[in-house]
């Protein structure tokens, strides 16, 4: 295109336009648009259509995109922080004994009672298994993924660059640096270790006395998970709704 | 002839003896020696593991080599801006000075190159993995890709305008310089994604970061230009000097915009959104960070250059790179604020006794890569004066 030479044309003004241009016109904006609009829905994890559903935490009934979805029902109120799901899970797991490796932790908080005692609050915490997980959208080579057969966000480890964004993506911080592997570790709710060996329960929910740790398969009506969380009066939360990631690990006090 | 006796010729052609006096050869060694020795202390995190080489955690996984990284890719998003602009539509008058803005444009990508890839655990992974399993959702692989694409097209651009292919420079220079903002976009979007980062999350983002590069660029190219011609102790010919004055035009109004966009982007926080975000805009307004912000961001960042700029009226080119310099430091304690703000307040605040801030103070090897990646900059500007140097001198028939 000669610029020079467009800008010496006569301008034909926008009423003689014949309405052919004009189609053509708004088929080139309706094309344009649609590459957008592509582009947006790629940017967008592949369970998307796993919607919240009671106060948008509980996946709402027969819209689980997996074939099993494994999700756990933590039962705050009844955590003493006996630290036996952490020691679990290092040694099933074979996490690092360093301060800022972990995959699962207890959070601590002090309050005050009505009585006007001293009161902690221990909230255990690990990855969320998000249905849309930030971790992997972010991942430049696929590293880290959703599993599609388990619902499960897994590590690809001989794919992991080292970039560190899934760890500034997780709103849970519950991604870490493992210098073992030199690539970036996370719970997976014992999978490789347990689950597919026929086990049930993951590490740190069969070492918890407690029973705070309730896992389960989402999709087995029979099970806990499902009863706790279809149970109507009972309020259910996640931690961080608003970052909009969908956790499948659900908090309840009962 | 052989290619290599025509391509001897080409830089004989292009080479500029002035350049290769005794002292600007001392400068250039200078330079060197910082670059091994500062990258050096980035290569050896590949020995002793980058968790003791710097100084990121768990809940801090990026630091200053990150903000090092995204300083440069922004300015160098901003010099290539410019350059296909004057190549293209012709009628700016950073015309004359483009082939410059285009090397620069290289170099500063070098720089980010150079840091990302000592910053990086395992960039051997990348190399693969980038390509035999990529993520079309991820702004990271998008930015990578569209960086490298970007320099590709500006090798080939810059071999263009050094063996007189104009056509083919200016047809490569557009693509290079559409892979250069797409880049920088997604640079923005790296963050502006990232809901768990309420700091950083939003749609302001992604155009922050493209004013940013205007701004820089627009700053480095009036800084290397200057240099440029007094290094040689010459003075600039009236269309250069055009040049450079419309650069510094480009550098003053973008930092006007650019000072609305950073008052807003930090008004938002106190107005509504959640206290992450809020507590994260308190490290630059009166936490950890705010000498940082206030001193250099605001204070040598904008004021003082738009003071300068104001006292030089646009006309006086060494004050104006001055300004230039101001601004380019400010930038770049931008960028490190930016990045460290982001993840400063804990995700578990409230619980586990945690501070309302982290205290990350970047590790001598982070320092000494950062120096690194300065001394691939000014190493790339001497080279390219003392190898090119009569290629950026152009006429004024351009």
């Amino acid at each position: 295109m000669d610029i020079k030479k467009l800008s010496k044309k006569k301008n034909e003004g926008v009423t003689s336009l014949p309405s052919e241009e004009r189609r053509k016109f708004l088929k080139m904006g309706f094309a344009v648009t649609g590459v957008f609009l592509g582009g947006s829905v790629l940017s967008l994890t592949s369970v998307q259509e796993a919607q919240g559903q009671r106060a948008d935490v509980v996946p709402t009934e027969g819209q689980y995109p997996f074939e099993k979805h494994y999700a756990m029902v933590i039962r705050q109120d009844r955590c003493v922080d006996c630290e036996r799901c952490l020691v679990a899970c290092r040694e099933t797991n074979h996490v690092p004994n360093h301060h800022d490796t972990w995959r699962t932790t207890i959070q601590e908080k002090l309050t005050i009672s009505k009585e006007g005692f001293k009161e902690a609050i221990f909230r255990p915490v690990l990855c969320n298994q998000c249905n849309r997980p930030p971790c992997v959208r972010v991942c430049p080579t696929r590293a880290t993924y959703k599993d599609k057969k388990t619902g499960i966000v897994m590590m690809d480890y001989k794919k992991c660059i080292g970039c560190k964004t899934c760890m500034s993506a997780c709103p849970y911080n519950a991604r870490y640096f493992n210098h073992d592997r030199y690539a970036v570790d996370k719970c997976n709710f014992c999978y490789d270790t347990r689950i597919s060996k026929g086990e049930t329960e993951t590490a740190c929910s069969a070492a918890c006395p407690a029973q705070v740790r309730i896992f389960g398969d989402l999709l087995d009506k029979s099970g806990k998970v499902y009863g706790y969380l279809h149970t109507p009066d009972k309020t259910i939360w996640v931690l961080r709704p608003e970052t909009g990631a969908l956790p499948n690990v659900f908090y309840t006090n009962f | 002839m052989s290619i290599q006796s025509e391509l001897a010729n080409i830089l004989t052609a292009s080479a500029d003896p002035r350049m290769a006096t005794p002292g600007k050869n001392k400068a250039l060694f200078i330079f060197l020696a910082i670059v091994v020795i500062g990258l050096g202390f980035g290569v050896s995190a590949f020995v002793v593991g980058h968790h003791n080489a710097y100084n990121n955690t768990r809940e801090m996984p990026w630091g200053i080599l990150i903000a090092t990284y995204a300083f440069w890719a922004i300015t160098s998003t901003g010099l290539c801006i410019y350059a296909a602009m004057s190549h293209v539509l012709g009628g700016t008058r950073m015309g004359i000075v483009s082939n410059r803005m285009v090397w620069m444009s290289i170099m500063t990508i070098m720089g980010a190159f150079a840091t990302i890839g000592v910053e990086i655990a395992s960039p051997h992974r990348m190399l693969l993995y980038n390509v035999l399993s990529p993520n079309p959702t991820s702004n990271i692989w998008w930015m990578g890709t569209l960086y490298g694409l970007a320099v590709g097209c500006m090798l080939v651009e810059f071999f263009g305008i050094i063996t007189g292919l104009a056509r083919l420079a200016i047809i490569i220079g557009v693509f290079g310089a559409l892979a250069e903002v797409g880049a920088n976009s997604c640079l923005g979007g790296v963050f502006a994604t990232l809901a768990g980062r309420p700091y950083w999350y939003g749609g302001q983002l992604p155009i922050y970061f493209l004013t940013s590069a205007f701004l820089s660029g627009a700053a480095a190219a009036v800084f290397f230009n200057h240099m440029a011609y007094k290094l040689r102790g010459e003075e600039m010919s009236e269309a250069v000097r055009r040049a450079v004055k419309s650069a510094g035009k480009a550098m003053t109004l973008v930092l006007i915009l650019y000072m609305v966009a950073t008052f807003w982007r930090l008004l938002s926080y106190y107005v509504g959104g959640t206290d992450l975000g809020r507590t994260a805009a308190g490290a630059l307004i009166h936490g950890p960070l705010a000498v940082n912000f206030w001193v250099v961001e605001v204070g040598v960042g904008m004021l003082i250059p738009l003071i300068l700029i104001i006292l030089a009226r646009g006309e006086n080119i060494p004050t104006m790179s001055f300004a230039g310099v101001l601004i380019l430091i400010g930038q770049f304690v931008a960028r490190y604020d930016l990045v460290v703000a982001g993840q400063l307040v804990p995700h578990n605040i409230g619980w586990d006794n945690v501070p309302t801030y982290f205290s990350y103070i970047p590790s001598f090897s982070e320092f000494a890569v950062v120096a690194g990646s300065i001394g691939v900059v000014g190493m790339g500007f001497l080279l390219g004066e003392r190898f090119f140097g009569k290629v950026f001198d152009q006429k004024e028939h351009h």
